[in-house]
């Protein structure tokens, strides 16, 4: 199962799994972009919003039953928080809010939904999808920053407490690439210094294969 | 016995009936010591089957749903206008629905009605306007899990979960193994106790109609995997975590003369004090009452005067019945 699968490196990671041979349930809030993609890629696809409460469930009951058992998710939904970036003096308590929804409490809420049946089951694979933003301190990513620095100590943690059990978290930074997130981000980035998605989903694919 | 109402109940807190049907003798013990009562060779099964949001509301109908069948359409049984704050045996019959009928749950949501049962007009099955991804989504959305009169406030879903449910195939919770939470799981497993899973669908516990109840359990399906056949094979001692389980392996067995076959299968097997078991050696489950089928189930395990002795002390005791109550093992 693949978060945020719409565009970016969600849809390039799908791209390449399908290409793989996997059976994938495609994640993502609009429900255009991620139609394309599942298109693309005979993947299923699931219009659903990681930051809702009620979310985790839904997603991780369709992912199961259309799946029949679910091997590896991938937490890769984020949003920023304030667009344009801003510092956090002018950082509301609703973006911030926001960025830990998505960000954070999302990928718990379906870890938390999906991870006893993978443990008992003896395997599984979860994946936060990370970035530098969450061990350096870079001015007006701080919604951001913080949300991701606390996802991959929950990555740890998970990890801790399932210690034995067969389900392995790996914690997965992409760097800079060509996306609308880092458009977003950065509008003045040149995108030919940038990774193209399709690229990093390679890597990614590649420490998959190495951890099944 | 007086009901469970509280979801927030944690596991320490649940009490554990041990009633050793070989020593004639039972004991009080907290769910969380349930590891020491538990050994090598021995081997819990479990029904990982999520539940679903099964209750679905158009107008004045409330429909249930009561399984998936072949090809997609729904078994579902339904209940006329109120809701779940009123005993299901009071509530107003619903209208009667012919084939055909669109019972519309929302401007994104509907489903037909494609037969009607002769047992009770209100056991119909239903095909959805949609399939797969879109399905699931909108049964999540619209859908609420099945609640029951005893409770104060409506459960969430959330809280009619085991933490280890996988496909969504459950009307109502298997809730033997509600309080059966990692920290106890891990216990179990560190003992040496083999602990498997199969997929039952529970179906519904009340329908509302006398017909209708008298014919319960309606057949579920089951899937039951290749590793749990292995392990119930090597096990000295099965012990089935709720009735969906026996019934489950038992049907399987009987359907197979005797032996287990993994796959998928479909059971309306019901389990009573006369039933020869085949498979399973022990049960954990939540506490019923004297009277109850599922109190009949557990006779199959330990001899009646025994569990009534049992029930008794229970009572005194102040254990809680229900999906939200303690539970008791027998052996």
């Amino acid at each position: 199962m693949i978060t945020g699968a719409s565009r970016g490196l969600g849809a390039a990671l799908a791209r390449g799994l399908a290409a793989k041979g996997a059976k994938l349930l495609l994640v993502a809030r609009g429900a255009g972009a991620l139609q394309d993609v599942a298109k693309a890629t005979g993947a299923h696809a699931l219009a659903a919003d990681v930051g809702s409460p009620g979310g985790a469930l839904a997603i991780a009951g369709a992912a199961q039953e259309l799946l029949g058992g679910v091997d590896a998710v991938i937490h890769n939904a984020s949003v920023l928080g304030p667009v344009p970036l801003r510092p956090l003096l002018d950082t509301s308590d609703e973006q911030f809010r926001e960025a830990l929804e998505v960000n954070l409490l999302g990928p718990f809420r379906l870890t938390r939904a999906l991870a006893g049946a993978m443990a008992l089951k003896g395997g599984g694979l979860v994946v936060h999808v990370t970035s530098d933003a969450a061990t350096s301190a870079y001015p007006t990513w701080g919604a951001y920053g913080v949300s991701k620095a606390a996802l991959e100590h929950l990555g740890r943690i998970w990890a801790a407490e399932l210690e034995g059990r067969g389900v392995r978290f790996l914690t997965f930074d992409p760097g800079e690439m060509d996306t609308k997130m880092h458009a977003d981000a950065m509008p003045d980035a040149d995108p030919a210094t940038l990774a193209r998605p399709l690229a990093v989903a390679e890597k990614l694919i590649a420490q998959l294969e190495a951890a099944s | 016995m007086k009901a469970g109402t509280d979801p927030r109940r944690v596991p320490e807190d649940v009490k554990l009936l041990y009633v050793d049907s070989r020593a004639g003798a039972f004991r009080d013990q907290r769910f969380t010591e349930l590891p020491k009562l538990l050994g090598k060779g021995d081997l819990l099964v479990l029904n990982d089957a999520a539940t679903l949001p099964a209750s679905l509301r158009a107008g004045d109908v409330e429909v249930r749903l009561a399984g998936e069948l072949e090809g997609g359409a729904f078994r579902a049984v339904l209940f006329g206008a109120g809701d779940w704050r009123t005993d299901t045996d009071l509530r107003p019959a619903p209208p009667r629905l012919n084939a055909g009928t669109v019972l519309r749950f929302s401007d994104a949501l509907s489903a037909t009605v494609e037969s009607v049962s002769t047992v009770s007009p209100r056991l119909v099955s239903v095909r959805f306007d949609r399939a797969g991804a879109e399905l699931w989504s909108a049964l999540y959305r619209h859908g609420r899990p099945v609640q029951y009169a005893y409770l104060k406030e409506p459960l969430p879903l959330d809280a009619v979960q085991t933490g280890y449910a996988a496909r969504p195939w459950a009307s109502e919770m298997p809730s033997a193994g509600r309080p059966l939470r990692w920290p106890t799981l891990s216990r179990l497993l560190e003992r040496g106790v083999q602990v498997a899973t199969l997929t039952h669908a529970a179906g519904l516990s009340a329908t509302g109609d006398e017909a209708l109840d008298a014919a319960l359990p309606l057949p579920e399906r089951y899937e039951l995997p290749a590793e749990t056949v292995r392990a119930v094979q090597s096990a000295t001692r099965v012990i089935a975590v709720g009735t969906t389980v026996v019934r489950a392996l038992e049907g399987n067995a009987r359907s197979n003369g005797g032996r287990l076959v993994a796959g998928r299968g479909e059971t309306d097997l019901v389990i009573g004090p006369s039933t020869s078991l085949s498979v399973v050696d022990g049960i954990l489950s939540g506490m019923h009452e004297p009277g109850s089928s599922h109190f009949s189930l557990l006779t199959a395990f330990a001899p009646g005067p025994l569990l009534e002795k049992a029930a008794a002390h229970a009572e005194a005791a102040g254990y809680l019945v229900h999906e939200l109550g303690d539970s008791t093992l027998v052996v």
